[in-house]
């Protein structure tokens, strides 16, 4: 049957953005030509502050808009989230004092915000951002923009690269990558340099910090080690001077007003834009007014500096440790790439230079590069770049609790993503049908003592006597540093079933219900948005299938299973109109079904090729 | 590298030296293996496929996992020469016997534990030295171990064998007292 000629294929590609969902502002950015570029909001602003705020009026607003509103709704407006993502109250206990929104009482495993009469939990919230930079993008390019590459820290965690992850499927993104933060900078500096050798990021943003060493040879940018910590950033800072601040007042004028979100809010803008002056000058005068009460302080740069030595000595050590993973000497490293606002802190440029003996590069704005990067990262994806490849690792060693509590690594710290470990795993009583494993996260030798990723529950075990069951466990970590867990009856040869409980993140119900939540907000059609992203993967595999055709491994299929091709494409090609997105879903995997094989011998063909290319000289 | 049941990648039955398309040998040369290791990557890894139908993704997947499980090991001397030996590194928790020159270096380091754990940083420079000549131990042993190997490639002789397994033995020693030192000045 000859197949209708898809216009998928000559229509232009959709554009793929990078977004930079920072703590303080996010960015998104898109290649133009050669070179990425960052788009403006409709204010002309490339910063995007990333505040959320939900007024009386039952409005969402973000960005300078949400900033405003800081001071007269502190308690619904949201900023610092990127802080709270995939976190447990508990975790974030300590800051939570600092914050003038409420967090659920009742949210443990998952904080949940309460603006007003509603709550949000933080990928709502970083949702909100995403979508606004969304529409600056499509605003700027004048076409749909489905598909985003998002920066996320380079020490975040499974459980927070998750967070993220939904966080750009409730902004109606489809998030190709997570990409880490100093690795997109070092991609965004590689555009012009394309130079071998070996680099370090420092990165030191609004709320993490992030230490990467990498190698660069002919395009490809191999991460051979990185450090950090999620909880250390200027905010840190901010805080430290906003506690002093408290106190100061507190003692001059005999009133606390730590319980006053107004006056907090008001008092935190001050001390940020002192410590922003103290960058370019030597003293800045603190001032400060509420109720018609003054107070008024100097701070010179060698106090500030003094306060600060501590929080810039943790990134060093940091730097130490990664410098020592990657097996490098400081001697070898040939170039520093600073990253992230902070490091326009002269003291941190000083501790790093003399850290690294190397004058660090600062040529694009700190601000900017992790985006620029992402949107090389995105072009990448999309095929438009191809000399140039990230290869990443993860930052935390992956392991499973055994007896006693102990932790039994299986992926190690830096190892290169993906990655993959295997284990085979028995019962310890007759007839067991099902085993229980506990995944953590972390460099410790107590589970107790390690991040909980989930308790995957492998089911449907063929009773046996104890010990003589055999389940194969594979856990893969993949590109975007996140986790999976498949596991195989080794009697059976089953694929066995394995339920997920994540300990730190949403089900998919969970972000499912959200979905439908953010699109009250977004004036938007729950139906229109289904349809969307069925045609955007219809697209996919309709111009994957139409390529097939001109490789070898389709001549070699038989008569009838090309029929059965063709004969899938159609129905698809056919249903791709309707507005049913289950019609066009079904239709999707019917063709996945028919193209299975294909598919199979083209990867077949790859890897022999790519084996055969290995060996010639 | 294809599960004939269902289709699985599997690694090869050649294993790691396979994928790579090189002769299995406990020498080889680094750069040749990083070579053979960043030209895979560009044709397998998954930022090649990120707009493939998910059949494909998944694909491309598995082959990098793969390909990257095999690079981490094999560009490691002690872990590739394990590999080929069909050495198990011991499980978490077994210690293997400790090598008798080191005895006094690992009593002298406890003691520093220990003044550390009881409070007194004064120890802590001298567990930092111990951690530099641990990593320069490491160092040597390496070096040892790769002196071997082209000995062992030619002739797969019993004798050299045993010796390589004696220094792995105790380059896992030193990893482990390496670890615990790291361990001691983090917190």
């Amino acid at each position: 049957m000859p197949l209708v000629q898809i216009d998928h294929l000559t229509t232009k590609r959709p554009c793929v953005v990078g977004i930079d969902l920072g703590t303080t502002n996010s960015l998104v950015a898109c290649m133009k030509g050669a070179a990425p570029q960052v788009i403006p909001g409709e204010d002309g602003r490339n910063l995007l502050p990333s505040v959320v705020s939900y007024a009386e009026d039952g409005r969402i607003r973000t960005g300078n808009a949400a900033s405003e509103l800081l001071r007269s709704e502190p308690r619904r407006t949201v900023y610092s989230v990127k802080r709270l993502m995939g976190r447990a109250r508990a975790d974030v206990a300590d800051e939570l004092a600092l914050f003038p929104f409420h967090i659920a009482e009742d949210s443990d495993s998952i904080i949940e915000l309460e603006l007003g009469p509603r709550r949000f939990t933080p990928p709502q919230i970083s949702a909100f951002v995403l979508n606004e930079l969304k529409r600056n993008a499509e605003r700027w390019l004048g076409e749909p923009v489905e598909q985003a590459v998002v920066t996320v820290p380079a020490y975040f965690n499974d459980a927070q690269r998750q967070a993220t992850r939904d966080a750009g499927r409730i902004a109606g993104l489809d998030v190709l990558r997570l990409v880490n933060e100093p690795t997109a900078a070092a991609l965004a500096y590689g555009l012009d340099k394309r130079r071998n050798g070996i680099v370090a990021v420092y990165d030191f943003g609004g709320g993490t910090f992030d230490i990467s060493i990498l190698k660069l040879q002919d395009g490809i940018f191999e991460v051979l080690a990185t450090h950090g910590d999620t909880h250390l950033g200027g905010d840190d800072i901010d805080n430290l001077l906003l506690r002093i601040a408290l106190e100061d007042i507190a003692q001059e004028w005999g009133e606390d007003l730590a319980g006053s979100a107004e006056a907090v809010q008001l008092l935190r803008q001050r001390v940020v834009a002192a410590k922003e002056e103290l960058s370019r000058v030597p003293a800045v005068s603190l001032h400060f007014e509420w109720r018609s009460r003054k107070y008024e302080r100097e701070i010179r740069r060698p106090l500030f500096e003094r306060l600060i030595t501590d929080i810039v000595e943790r990134t060093l050590d940091s730097c130490r440790q990664c410098i020592r993973d990657a097996g490098a000497i400081v001697e070898q490293i040939d170039e520093v790439v600073l990253v992230g606002g902070s490091t326009r802190i002269p003291l941190v440029r000083e501790a790093v230079e003399r850290l690294f003996r190397a004058r660090p590069h600062t040529e694009l704005n700190p601000d900017e590069v992790v985006a620029l990067g992402a949107a090389v990262q995105a072009a990448i994806l999309s095929g438009d770049v191809e000399d140039q490849l990230l290869l990443d690792v993860t930052p935390l060693s992956l392991g499973i609790e055994t007896m006693g509590g102990v932790v039994s690594r299986l992926i190690r710290r830096n190892s290169t993503i993906p990655a993959s470990a295997t284990e085979t795993f028995t019962t310890a009583v007759d007839g067991q049908t099902n085993v229980l494993i506990h995944v953590l996260q972390g460099e410790r030798e107590l589970a107790t003592d390690c991040r909980s990723l989930a308790r995957f529950d492998l089911k449907g075990i063929d009773p046996q006597p104890a010990g003589m069951a055999r389940v194969q466990v594979r856990f893969l970590i993949d590109a975007n540093g996140i986790l999976s867990v498949t596991a195989r009856d080794l009697h059976t040869g089953r694929e066995q079933a394995v339920e997920v409980k994540p300990s730190y993140g949403l089900q998919e119900a969970q972000v499912e219900a959200m979905i439908r939540d953010s699109i009250d907000f977004a004036d938007e059609d729950l139906r229109a948005r289904l349809v969307r992203e069925a045609r955007l993967e219809a697209d996919t595999v309709l111009a994957a299938t139409g390529k097939a055709r001109s490789h070898e491994a389709y001549g070699k299929l038989a008569g009838h299973e090309r029929q059965a091709i063709d004969l899938a494409a159609s129905e698809l090609l056919m249903a791709y109109h309707s507005d049913d997105h289950r019609l066009i879903k079904a239709h999707i995997g019917k063709l996945n079904q028919a193209t299975l094989h294909l598919a199979g011998s083209m990867m077949a063909t790859t890897l022999e090729s790519a084996l055969k290319g290995a060996k010639i000289e | 590298m294809f599960c004939p049941h269902c289709n699985a990648l599997l690694c090869p039955p050649g294993g790691y030296f396979e994928i790579f398309g090189m002769e299995p040998r406990l020498e080889i040369a680094r750069e040749d293996l990083e070579r053979r290791f960043y030209q895979l990557s560009r044709q397998l890894h998954p930022d090649r496929f990120a707009r493939r139908p998910a059949v494909e993704r998944q694909y491309s997947l598995d082959a990098a996992a793969i390909l990257n499980d095999a690079y981490r090991v094999l560009r490691d001397p002690a872990r590739r020469a394990e590999y080929l030996l069909n050495e198990v590194p011991a499980a978490a928790g077994d210690r293997p016997p400790v090598p008798a020159e080191l005895l006094e270096e690992i009593f002298e380091m406890n003691m520093a534990i220990e003044s550390l754990r009881g409070g007194d940083q004064g120890a802590r420079p001298q567990l930092a030295a111990a951690q530099e000549r641990f990593l320069s131990m490491r160092r040597e042993a390496g070096q040892a171990l790769e002196e071997l190997f082209d000995e062992f490639d030619r002739t797969h002789d019993d004798a050299v064998c045993s010796r390589i397994r004696l220094l792995l033995g105790r380059r896992r020693f030193i990893e482990n007292l390496i670890r615990d030192v790291e361990k001691e000045l983090a917190r």
